[in-house]
C-alpha cells in the first residue's frame, strides 16, 4: 500500500487522478448537459494540448499545424455520419439521391472513390487513426531525416495547414467547402444528438482523454521520455550515443498527430459537424497557446490551459467581443515573457511550496534559467521539471 | 485564338505574376532581414504591412479632404510616410518585446503571433472591419498598350518599379553601408561584433525596424493592386515566409529567386486551374522542394 | 582500399568548406589498442577530423574505414553502433538527469523507438552503471543532478557515458581542459586503464599529459600530418617546432 502511494506520487499520478474525477464527477454534477457539452467540446481540444506537450514540451519541436491532424479526425468522422445520414430515402429530392447534399449542389453525380471507405464504421475508425499518423509521419520523416527543426519544421507545418484549408475550401464539391460537412445525425443508427447520447459520448471522450494523458504519462517515464528530454537539451549527445534522433522526433510528432486526430472525432461526434475553421493555421496557434497556458511540460496542466483559455474565449467573445482578441494577444505575450511554464509552473513555484509536506524536498537548484524547482524523490530522480528555457534553438537547418 | 492573342494572354499573365511578385518580394526583403538576418521569427509582419497599406488610405483620405489639388501628388509622400510609421512601430516593438527573447525562437513566434492579433484588433477598432481602398492618382491607373490587344496596367509597372528601387537600395545598405557591415558582423559572430565596439543591441533594433520599415511598403504597394482590410497583411504571411525560407535564409539573391519562382508559378497554374488549386499546387510544390533540399535554393556550405 | 589489421584506416580523406580545405588527403592509421594523441596548433584540422570520423561533418572525398568497413557514407548514430565513441570538446552530458540516468541512457539496449519504450532497467543495467561510475570515479555521486557535477567530474561523466556503449574506438576531445592538476593526474590513470582492449584518439594540448599517456603522436597542421611517431622523435622534427612547438 506504501509502496503504491509512493508510485503513485513518483509518476504524477495523482494530479491525473484529480482531473479524472473532475472531468468525470465534478462537472457531470454541477453542469447543466448544454455546459457540459461544451466542456466535452474544448475538452476534444485537450487532446492536441496533451499531444502538443509530448511533442513540443518533451520533444522540443513545435507545431504549428496540429489543426490538420485535428481537421483529418474530424473530417473521416464526418464523412462516415453524413454517407449514413445521405441513404437514397431521406435524400430522395436531390438529383442524385444517396450521396451528401453538399455533393449534389456542386453537381456531383457519384460518390467519389475515397468516400466509399466511410461508408463502414470500422474503416472510419482506422482511418481516423491511420491516415493522420501516415500524414504525420511523412513530413516529419522527410524533414527530421534532413535536421530540419526548430522553426524551420513550425513554417512547413504551418504551410501543411494553409495547403490543407485552401484545399477543403476549394474543393468544396467533395468537402463541403467552408461550411463544412453538416447535419450530422447518428452513428450505426444511434442518435447522437439526445441527451442521454451526449452523456454518454461526453464520457467516452473524458475517459479517452484520461487514458491518453496515462498513455504519455507512461511513455514520460519509459527511457524514451528521458531521451526526448535529452534530446531536447542535448540533440548531438544523444545522436553521438547511438540513437537516431530523427526516429524520436518522428514519433513524437506522430504520437501527437494521432492524439489531435482522436480529439477531432470526439469533436465531430459531440458537436454534429466539421469545418475548415478547425483546421488551419489560427485554431492551429490557438491549440498551441492552450498547451502554453497550462504548462507546456505537465500533461494534466495543458487540459486545464485549455479548460482555461475556452472558457475564456467563450465568455469575453459574447460579453466583449472586441477585448477578447486584445485579451488572447496578451495571453500570448504574457505566457512567454513571464510565465513560460504556464499553469503547471505556476503551482510548482508558489501553490506548491506551500503545502511543504515533504520537508527536504525543493533544492532549488541553481541552474541557470531554470524555473521550476527539481523534485528529486529519494532513490531515483525524475526527469520532470526540467528547465525549458532553452527553446530549441540552435537547431535550424 | 490566333497566335498573337495567345502570345499576349501568356505576357498578361506573367505581368500579372509579376504584381504579385512585387509584394511578396517587399514581404520577403523584409522578413529575410529580420528572420534571415536576425533569425527572429516575426509573426507579426504581416500586420506591419496592413501598417503601410492604412497608411496610404489616411494619405489619401486627407488629402482628397483638405488639399484636393494634390491628390495626383501624394501617393510618392505616403510610400515614404508608409516606410517611417512602420518602421517606428518596429522600432518599439524591438524595444518592448522581441529583446526579451532572441534566444528562444519559438517563442518570439508565439508572443509575435500575440502581437499580431492585437494589432489586427486595434485596426479593426479605428479603421472599421470593411476592406477600404486609398483613391490612386490618375497616372496610376489606366493601362499601356504596346501593341493591339496587349493591356499592360501601370500600376503593376509603378510597383514593380518601387520595388527594384527598394531591393537595390536594400542590397546596397547590407552589403555597402556601416548598418549593413554592422548587421553582417553581429549575425557572424555576435561576441566578437560586441568587442569591436559594434552596439549589437542597437544594431538588431534598427535591423528589425527596417525590415518592418519594408513591410511598410510593401502594404504600399499592396494598395495598387488589391483593398486593404484588417487582415489583409495575415493572408501574406505564410507566403513570405515560404518566400524567405525557399530563398534560402540568410540569402537575399535567394529571396528575389524565390519570390519570383512562387509568384510566376501561382500565377501561371491559375491559367489553367482555380485559384484556389494554383495556390495549393504552388504551395505544395514549394513544401516538397524544401522537404528534399531543406537549405533551400542558395544556402553556402558552412562549418557547424 | 586494401583491406588492413588497422581499426581506423583513413585515407586521401579531403573537407572543404566552401573552398577552403579543413582536411586536406589526410592519411591516418590507428592500431588496435593504441593512444593515439592528435597535437597541432589551432585550426590544424583536429576537430574537424574527429567531426568526420564519426560522420558529423561528410567528407567531400576519401575514405574511413572503421574494422575494414567504410564509414563514410553511414548515419552517425549508425557509425556509433559500429563501435565508434566520441567525447565533445565542451562537456555534453544531459544537466537536468542525475548521473545515474546519464550513464542508463547511454547503455546500449533499447535503442530504436520501440525499443526505448519498453526498456527496463534490469539489474545488469544497474550493474554496469554503478562499475562505469567507479570506474570513473562517480561511484558515490550517482543521484547527484549531473548539472551539479565540477567541471572535471562532467568531463568524466561524459567519458563515463561513452564506456557504457563499449566501443572499440573511443574519440576524445581535449579530455582534460578546465580540469585541476590532481583531476588530470586521475584523468591519465583512467585513459591509461580504458585503452585496454580498444583504440583511443586523443585531441590534447597540454604537452606534459601528451608525454604521459601517448603511445604515438600525430602533429597537425593546415589539415594535413606534419609528422607522426613517439612524442621524442615528433618533438625533435624541425617542421614540428618550425609551426608548432618552436612558438
Amino acid at each position: 500500500m506504501n509502496a503504491l502511494k509512493i508510485w503513485i506520487g513518483k509518476s504524477g499520478l495523482g494530479s491525473v487522478l484529480i482531473l479524472a474525477l473532475i472531468i468525470l464527477v465534478v462537472f457531470p454534477l454541477t453542469m447543466d448537459l448544454f455546459r457540459l457539452n461544451l466542456v466535452g467540446k474544448y475538452l476534444t481540444y485537450g487532446f492536441v494540448a496533451v499531444g502538443l506537450v509530448m511533442l513540443w514540451g518533451y520533444g522540443g519541436v513545435l507545431s504549428l499545424g496540429q489543426g490538420v491532424f485535428f481537421g483529418l479526425g474530424g473530417y473521416m468522422m464526418a464523412m462516415f455520419m453524413k454517407l449514413e445520414a445521405s441513404d437514397p430515402v431521406t435524400t430522395k429530392i436531390q438529383s442524385t439521391p444517396g450521396i451528401p447534399d453538399f455533393m449534389d449542389w456542386n453537381q456531383i453525380t457519384e460518390l467519389p472513390f475515397w468516400w466509399e471507405p466511410f461508408r463502414h464504421l470500422p474503416l472510419a475508425l482506422i482511418a481516423v487513426l491511420l491516415v493522420p499518423t501516415l500524414l504525420a509521419f511523412i513530413i516529419s520523416y522527410a524533414m527530421f531525416k534532413r535536421r530540419v527543426g526548430g522553426v524551420y519544421f513550425a513554417i512547413i507545418t504551418q504551410a501543411v495547414a494553409l495547403i490543407m484549408t485552401v484545399l477543403i475550401i476549394g474543393q468544396q464539391g467533395y468537402t463541403g467547402g467552408v461550411n463544412g460537412i453538416t447535419d450530422l445525425k447518428t452513428m450505426l443508427g444511434w442518435d447522437t444528438r439526445e441527451d442521454t447520447a451526449k452523456y454518454i459520448l461526453y464520457f467516452v471522450n473524458g475517459g479517452l482523454l484520461i487514458g491518453a494523458i496515462l498513455l504519455c504519462r507512461w511513455i514520460q517515464m519509459s527511457k524514451l521520455g528521458t531521451l526526448l528530454l535529452a534530446m531536447r537539451d542535448k540533440e548531438d549527445r544523444v545522436r553521438f550515443s547511438g540513437y537516431d534522433v530523427s526516429m524520436f522526433k518522428v514519433f513524437a510528432f506522430c504520437l501527437a498527430a494521432m492524439l489531435s486526430a482522436i480529439g477531432g472525432a470526439m469533436f465531430t461526434l459531440q458537436v454534429g459537424f466539421m469545418s475548415p475553421s478547425f483546421v488551419g493555421i489560427v485554431p492551429s496557434i490557438e491549440m498551441v497557446i492552450f498547451a502554453a497556458v497550462g504548462g507546456r511540460m505537465s500533461l494534466v496542466g495543458a487540459v486545464y490551459g485549455t479548460l482555461l483559455v475556452n472558457f475564456g474565449k467563450t465568455y469575453f467573445s459574447e460579453s466583449f467581443p472586441d477585448l477578447w482578441l486584445f485579451l488572447m494577444a496578451a495571453l500570448f505575450i504574457g505566457v512567454v515573457l513571464a510565465f513560460p511554464n504556464g499553469l503547471a509552473g505556476l503551482y510548482e513555484s508558489h501553490v506548491k511550496p506551500l503545502f511543504g509536506r515533504r520537508k527536504a524536498k525543493p533544492e532549488t537548484t541553481a541552474a541557470p534559467g531554470d524555473g521550476t524547482p527539481h523534485t528529486s524523490t529519494g532513490g531515483k530522480p525524475l526527469s520532470r521539471g526540467a528547465p525549458i528555457s532553452g527553446d530549441v534553438q540552435g537547431q535550424s537547418a | 485564338m490566333s497566335f498573337t492573342d495567345i502570345t499576349n494572354i501568356a505576357l498578361m499573365q506573367g505581368f500579372a505574376g509579376l504584381s504579385l511578385f512585387a509584394v511578396l518580394l517587399l514581404m520577403g526583403l523584409g522578413l529575410a532581414i529580420i528572420f534571415g538576418q536576425m533569425g527572429v521569427i516575426n509573426m507579426a509582419h504581416g500586420e506591419f504591412m496592413t501598417i503601410g497599406a492604412y497608411t496610404i488610405y489616411m494619405f489619401s483620405t486627407l488629402t482628397e479632404t483638405y488639399l484636393p489639388g494634390f491628390v495626383s501628388a501624394y501617393f510618392p509622400v505616403a510610400i515614404i510616410a508608409a516606410f517611417f510609421i512602420a518602421f517606428v512601430f518596429g522600432w518599439i516593438v524591438e524595444w518592448a518585446l522581441i529583446r526579451h527573447l532572441y534566444k528562444r525562437p519559438l517563442d518570439t513566434l508565439l508572443a509575435t503571433w500575440g502581437l499580431s492579433l492585437a494589432m489586427q484588433q486595434t485596426f479593426r477598432s479605428v479603421f472599421g472591419a470593411r476592406e477600404v481602398s486609398p483613391t490612386l492618382p490618375d497616372w496610376l491607373l489606366g493601362s499601356w498598350a504596346p501593341a493591339e490587344g496587349l493591356d499592360i496596367p501601370i500600376n503593376g509597372m509603378f510597383v514593380l518599379g518601387l520595388t527594384a528601387v527598394v531591393t537595390g537600395g536594400v542590397l546596397l545598405a547590407l552589403y555597402r553601408s556601416r548598418w549593413g557591415l554592422r548587421v553582417r558582423a553581429t549575425v557572424a559572430n555576435r561576441p566578437m561584433a560586441n568587442a569591436t565596439g559594434i552596439n549589437t543591441k542597437r544594431t538588431d533594433r534598427l535591423t528589425y525596424a527596417i525590415g518592418c520599415g519594408i513591410a511598410g511598403v510593401a502594404g504600399a504597394a499592396f494598395t495598387t493592386i488589391g483593398s486593404t482590410g484588417p487582415t489583409s497583411g495575415s493572408l501574406y504571411i505564410v507566403d513570405a515566409f515560404l518566400v524567405v525560407t525557399f530563398g534560402g535564409a540568410g540569402s537575399l539573391l535567394g529571396t528575389v529567386a524565390s519570390a519570383f519562382g512562387i509568384a510566376q508559378t501561382q500565377s501561371i497554374a491559375e491559367f489553367f486551374l482555380t485559384g484556389s488549386m494554383a495556390k495549393v499546387l504552388t504551395l505544395l510544390l514549394i513544401v516538397t522542394i524544401l522537404m528534399i533540399r531543406p537549405q533551400g535554393l542558395f544556402a553556402s556550405k558552412i562549418r557547424r | 582500399m586494401s583491406n588492413t589489421d588497422f581499426v581506423l584506416a583513413v585515407e586521401d580523406l579531403t573537407v572543404s568548406f566552401d573552398g577552403f580545405k579543413a582536411i586536406d588527403a589526410l592519411t591516418l592509421y590507428v592500431d588496435r589498442g593504441e593512444l593515439r594523441v592528435i597535437i597541432g596548433p589551432n585550426g590544424a584540422g583536429k576537430t574537424t577530423l574527429l567531426d568526420l570520423i564519426c560522420g558529423k561533418t561528410r567528407a567531400s572525398a576519401g575514405s574511413i574505414k572503421f574494422k575494414n568497413v567504410e564509414m563514410t557514407k553511414l548515419q552517425e548514430h549508425k557509425i556509433v553502433r559500429a563501435g565508434i565513441g566520441r567525447k565533445f570538446q565542451t562537456p555534453s552530458i544531459y544537466e537536468n538527469l542525475s548521473v545515474f540516468k546519464n550513464l542508463e541512457v547511454s547503455f546500449p539496449r533499447g535503442r530504436s523507438v520501440f525499443g526505448a519504450l519498453g526498456f527496463r532497467c534490469t539489474d545488469e543495467v544497474r550493474e554496469r552503471v554503478q562499475s562505469v561510475a567507479d570506474e570513473i570515479g562517480l561511484g558515490d555521486a550517482l543521484d547527484v543532478e549531473a548539472g551539479l557535477l565540477s567541471h572535471g567530474q562532467k568531463q568524466w561523466l561524459e567519458i563515463g557515458m561513452l564506456l557504457m556503449q563499449e566501443p572499440e574506438l573511443l574519440m576524445l576531445d581535449e579530455p582534460i581542459a578546465g580540469m585541476s592538476v590532481r583531476e588530470r593526474e586521475l584523468t591519465a590513470e583512467l585513459l591509461a586503464r580504458i585503452c585496454k582492449g580498444r583504440s583511443v584518439i586523443v585531441i590534447e594540448h597540454d604537452m606534459d599529459f601528451v608525454k604521459r599517456i601517448a603511445h604515438k603522436v600525430t602533429v597537425m597542421h593546415q589539415g594535413k600530418i606534419l609528422a607522426e611517431g613517439s612524442m621524442d622523435k615528433v618533438q625533435n622534427d624541425p617542421k614540428v617546432i618550425d609551426v608548432y612547438l618552436g612558438h
